[in-house]
């Protein structure tokens, strides 16, 4: 909401400046987004006379000037066409910043002569557009005065109105919470009754009174819109950012902003029969002053005449039968609509306009024979032409709301007791019928006001007013030992984001939207979940796995030559629409090297076993199976079918890790291999209760491990995983550990056979292994990999 | 005698003109070995009349003595020599950079998620969290904007038909929550008052520009009991905002505002210093908008199964991502979203900054390398 000060002041009396009244509107709830004050600029421009003008000896169309600010004389070089002896305007002398050109003014030499600065012209100064003359100004006006005192300037301040502050959106509302601050008094209004000069011949039926409370229609005749919109009403819409377009647009559009009153006017001439206001037939046309037509619904209120709805009540006007500029009979209509109707109506049809804005929120039931006079006195003074009788359909009457205010209550619910009496003041200062009954404050809402309906409201009536600034700060009463805050589930979370910075990734936060077009490669079959409204092609859907915008990263990425990536996120990933279907995710990325080529040879491309480990990590950083999960060499279709894996508890998949499938690269445009992971941190179980703290006691062996190796041969398809199994498993109490140093194929190993050759680390428990214990346990290992893998020994 | 003398010096002089170890050992097989000169020597003595074997077999014994010292200091001289040519050798420049290592990043996003928590942690809030995908009743109407209040025209909705085997409805349709004042009704419909929660989360409006994107962050934080009142409100922010901004004082302000779920509503501004360069928090005379807060609205309370008139409490609502621009000075909120690794590098923090209100909530992790 934008106003100008004059506005303003045309209902304020006051005598605060500017600032002011900007900290005032500020500290009772009107912030102030922005001032624009083009005076702010003005303090070195003053006021001076020339006293004498001569002809230039050099030049026919420059002046040499003597102006006097009546303290000094200055010599000025002038090429304005209106300079005279005796014309006082504004001055600017050497050093003054002129705000047209951002820069200061330097004494110069034009053709010869010395210019010692400048007598200004309204452009030069920034308080209007023309260029043509040097301002002058009343002949007694005192000379060294500021050029912002003598200067008709309107600054314009831009108010944020929250949504249930309907009446500010109207400048005499704010005029009126002003004055409730003690900033002023609030003018009357002075509208004067028409009287009508014949019957309105148009007649008015309203079919839908819960809607439509209160319909007025006047017929005006012989009104000229081609005359001139007066300056005083083009200037203050011009500053609000309102186009001047004819003197009954300009009118209703300027008493929309001063009265926060919509209106509406008919080309008389274009409608045809009478008017009824009636709910619109569901799929009903209309169509509005935009030019677009619409299909309506049957909850929106029509403006009808015998040919179909004319005006789309409350919203927005109609096309065909509006006024032009050769119009000359108008019906104008001020009338009342429910705030439901109109906002259900212009949800779902998708029209803002000022109307919509004001309706919906609230506009002052009593303000349509009001509204209408004001209305019908500016036409007349401006268009002329003759009004008929106003036509009511519907009353003005309707049930104010009433609250009740507990004088205690100020000290209970804001922590700051307030005098009864000051409450009342208060409240009566906003317009509210004030009383005093059984203990309470009783408060009827003056007709402006629609968003009383409690008593928590007439609290914040009543702290707004007091100030905020006023309530004391009292510290939350808490433990001195505060306990540890975070559920198990938000620590893993934690955990997991730094222990995969650790191993060197970069966290990053993308979207949780993805694009259908990469992310349909990564939705195994579940359906999208589109956005109704995606603000773009490209983020459209809730994301099926974090991947896709992993993978969107890493293309931009290599695009800026960085191609060396570790990229991970922590975040939701949509398994259905409904609200809870979705997963906590851990997901990374890796392609390239892990670092760039050096000395060392340290340097080596990420491959899937990085994937892996991460995966590996998260579990165990998120407190998970880490020791224990079934590995699988399975994987989504978006992994590469011969290079991915799931890693599972039971049922339930934790992870999968892989190389990306080169069709979904292919896809993406990337010409690199790249890695990936993705854990389910939902699927990792948390522990079931508080974990015993203590560690369990450490047994020692007396004994030293010893290490054996041993190699075998089994067919290509059997998994490192079943070797390592069969082997841990061959005595589970003396073999500690088991590990894949070699894998060989070729040579002269038979087609279809490789070479796998493992570790094992053997744990002596009672006494030390003699030759035989040890020729034993390796014999069992041998018999128990061959039993399970075919595997013999090589 | 005198022979033995001569046989001193003449070996003595062999040893300590042997240039390796094994040149060396020769010299010692010469002399002491089973065909020595001394061996042999003494081998000898039995061959001699007794006063004969007794002299010179104690003069052998000394020479043996002294030649086996020679021996061994030679040793130890030729071995350090050997060991300083080989470690001569071994000199590699150690000028030469380490191995190549990659340090992580933690996104600020996350950082500033750890401070907030570990600041109201001590003041005794809980931690909630909720769905991203909300129904109408927890993101608008539990919170007292049915259908048709105009603040839902405020907030950029992006809508999901809840059903799609039927025509989108804009009545039953779910939305992407547009803030996380939904889960003060999820936490209110699981717990009983006294309640203090903070529930952080991403959040999403359509709408995106140079200060706006379609997704960004909130904490909300809601305090209900029987006693709370707007003093606590304040008195909770002003906590935060100076432990946050680590400062020991910080001006604020609070502005009416409105919130169709609190009643009073407020904005906080806090102090600040604008210049065309930096936003310093903390001094100077301009005010920045930081939260928006108030009452809660006792239709909330009803809606979230409390009693308006034995409770009543606070609630607000900050931006995470805000935060993070104007305590670590990043100027532009798009870029936290577009993975751009220097961008990460640069405003991320290292793995070992871990936030806490005994080691501080910032600087924590050591050089970023």
């Amino acid at each position: 909401m934008k106003l100008t000060l004059s506005w303003l002041k045309e209902h304020l009396e006051t005598t605060a400046t500017l600032s002011e009244i900007c900290d005032t509107l500020t500290r009772i709830g009107l912030e102030v987004e922005e001032v624009t004050d083009p005076s702010a600029g003005l303090k070195d421009f003053v006021v001076a006379r020339i006293d004498s003008v001569e002809n230039h000896p050099d030049a026919d169309k420059l002046h040499v000037l003597c102006v006097n600010d009546g303290t000094d004389k200055y010599q000025v070089v002038c090429g304005a066409p209106n300079v005279r002896e005796g014309l006082i305007g504004i001055f600017a002398k050497e050093g003054t910043l002129i705000p047209l050109y951002n820069e200061r003014l330097k004494k110069t030499t034009i053709r010869g002569v010395e210019s010692c600065g400048m007598m200004c012209a309204v452009d030069e100064i920034g308080v209007g557009s023309s260029h043509d003359a040097i301002i002058e100004l009343p002949a007694d006006t005192p000379l060294g005065v500021s050029a912002a005192e003598v200067l008709d300037i309107d600054p314009v301040i831009e108010i944020s109105i929250t949504p249930n502050r309907a009446e500010c959106l109207g400048v005499r509302g704010i005029a009126r919470d002003l004055a409730a601050a003690g900033l002023g008094k609030l003018k009357p209004l002075n509208i004067s009754k028409t009287t009508g000069k014949f019957a309105n011949p148009i007649n008015i039926t309203v079919n839908c009174p819960a809607e439509c409370p209160t319909y007025t229609g006047r017929y005006i005749k012989g009104v000229n819109n081609h005359a001139e919109t007066p300056k005083w009403m083009k200037d203050r819409l011009n500053a609000i950012g309102i186009h001047s377009i004819s003197p009954l647009v300009d009118i209703t559009n300027y008493i929309n902003y001063d009265l926060a009153r919509p209106l509406h006017v008919f080309d008389a001439d274009k409608l045809s029969g009478n008017i009824t206001v009636r709910m619109a037939k569901s799929g009903e046309k209309f169509v509005a002053l935009n030019e677009k037509e619409y299909i309506l619904p049957d909850y929106a209120l029509g403006i009808c005449d015998d040919e179909g709805v004319q005006c789309l009540g409350g919203i927005m006007g109609g096309l065909e039968k509006g006024c032009s500029a050769d119009t000359t009979n108008v019906l104008l209509e001020c009338a009342l609509f429910k705030p439901e109707c109109i906002a259900k109506t212009g949800r779902h049809l998708q029209i803002d306009s000022d109307s919509r804005y004001r309706y919906e929120r609230w506009v002052d039931p009593k303000s349509n024979i009001s509204g209408s006079d004001y209305a019908t006195q500016l036409i007349l003074d401006i268009c002329g032409g003759e009004a008929s009788d106003l036509s009511i359909v519907g009353t003005e009457e309707y049930t104010p709301q009433t609250a009740y205010l507990r004088p205690e209550r100020l000290e209970t619910l804001i922590g700051m007791p307030v005098e009864k009496e000051k409450s009342m003041q208060i409240l009566q200062n906003l317009g509210f019928e004030v009383s005093f009954e059984n203990g309470k404050i009783k408060a009827v809402s003056p007709s402006w006001r629609g968003d009383i309906e409690g008593e928590h409201d007439l609290v914040e009536e009543v702290v707004r007013m007091i100030g905020l600034d006023e309530i004391p700060a009292v510290s939350l009463p808490h433990d001195q030992l505060p306990k540890p805050i975070l559920t198990a589930e938000q620590h893993n979370a934690v955990v997991v984001k730094h222990e995969l910075a650790l191993r060197g990734m970069y966290e990053t936060v993308t979207w949780s939207f993805a694009d259908s077009d990469i992310a349909q490669y990564f939705r195994q079959n579940r359906e999208a979940i589109l956005l109704h409204n995606p603000i773009v092609k490209e983020l459209n859907e809730m994301r099926p796995s974090i991947l896709p915008n992993l993978l969107t990263a890493v293309k931009n990425n290599i695009a800026r030559s960085y191609a060396n990536l570790a990229l991970f996120e922590v975040g939701p990933v949509f398994d259905g629409r409904n609200p809870t279907e979705q997963h906590m995710s851990a997901s990374g990325v890796r392609c390239g090297q892990t670092a760039k080529k050096d000395w060392s040879g340290a340097a080596r491309a990420y491959d899937v076993f990085d994937a892996k480990a991460d995966a590996l990590a998260v579990i165990a950083a998120a407190n998970g199976p880490y020791e224990n999960p079934q590995i699988t060499a399975d994987a989504p279709s978006y992994y590469h079918p011969g290079r991915s894996g799931t890693i599972r508890l039971g049922k339930n998949v934790l992870a999968y890790f892989g190389e990306i499938h080169p069709s979904v690269l292919k896809a993406l445009d990337i010409k690199m291999r790249v890695m990936a992971f993705e854990v389910n941190l939902n699927n990792i179980p948390l522990p079931r209760k508080a974990q015993e703290k203590a560690r369990k006691k450490l047994e020692l062996s007396a004994f030293q491990p010893m290490d054996k190796d041993l190699a075998f041969v089994v067919d290509k398809d059997v998994t490192a995983a079943a070797i390592m199994a069969a082997a841990k498993n061959a005595d589970r109490s003396h073999i500690t550990d088991v590990r894949i140093f070699d894998i060989f194929e070729g040579g002269n190993l038979p087609e279809g056979k490789k070479s796998v050759a493992i570790s094992l680390t053997f744990q002596p428990i009672e006494q030390t292994f003699t030759d035989k214990d040890i020729e034993n346990l390796m014999n069992k290992i041998i018999v128990e990999v061959g039993k399970k893998t075919g595997g013999e020994l090589r | 005698m005198e022979n033995l003398e001569n046989l001193k010096s003449e070996i003595i002089e062999k040893i300590n003109t042997c240039k390796e170890l094994k040149e060396l050992d020769d010299v010692r097989v010469s002399v002491l070995g089973k065909k020595g000169q001394i061996t042999e020597m003494m081998r000898g003595l039995g061959a001699l009349p007794l006063e004969e074997k007794i002299a010179l077999g104690k003069g052998l014994n000394v020479l043996k003595t002294e030649v086996e010292t020679s021996l061994e200091n030679r040793k130890k001289i030729l071995e350090e020599q050997a060991l300083n040519a080989k470690l001569a050798q071994e000199k590699i420049d150690v000028t030469l950079p380490i191995r190549p290592e990659t340090q992580g990043r933690i996104h600020p996003v996350s950082k500033i998620y750890e401070e907030v928590t570990a600041i109201f942690g001590q003041m005794g809030f809980d931690v909630a969290n909720g769905p991203d995908i909300e129904d109408q009743f927890h993101n608008f109407n539990a919170l007292n904007m049915p259908a048709n209040h105009p603040a839902r025209q405020m907030q950029d909705t992006f809508y999901i038909n809840d059903n799609p085997q039927k025509p989108f409805d804009m009545d039953t349709a779910y939305v992407v929550r547009t803030h996380t004042s939904g889960m003060q009704i999820r936490t209110m419909e699981n717990k009983r008052p006294p309640i203090r929660i903070v529930a952080p989360g991403r959040t999403y409006r359509s709408d995106y520009d140079a200060t706006h994107t379609p997704m960004f962050h909130q904490i909300e934080g809601l305090v209900i009991d029987k006693n709370i009142t707007m003093a606590h409100l304040k008195g909770c922010l002003y906590d935060f905002m100076k432990a946050f901004f680590e400062l020991d004082e910080l001006p604020v302000r609070y502005r009416p505002s409105y919130f169709p779920f609190t009643e009073p509503s407020a904005e906080m501004d806090i102090g600040c210093l604008k210049t065309k360069t930096e936003l310093k928090v903390g001094a100077g005379t301009d005010w920045l908008e930081v939260l928006g807060c108030g009452m809660v609205h006792p239709n909330v309370l009803k809606a979230g199964g409390i009693n308006p008139d034995e409770y009543q409490g606070f609630a607000f609502g900050l931006g995470i991502d805000r935060l993070a621009m104007l305590k670590y000075g990043i100027p532009d909120l798009r870029t936290f979203f577009e993975s751009d690794v220097r961008w990460l590098k640069h405003y991320g923090f290292t793995p070992l900054d871990i936030s806490s209100m005994t080691g501080g909530l910032s600087n924590n992790g050591g050089l970023a390398r």
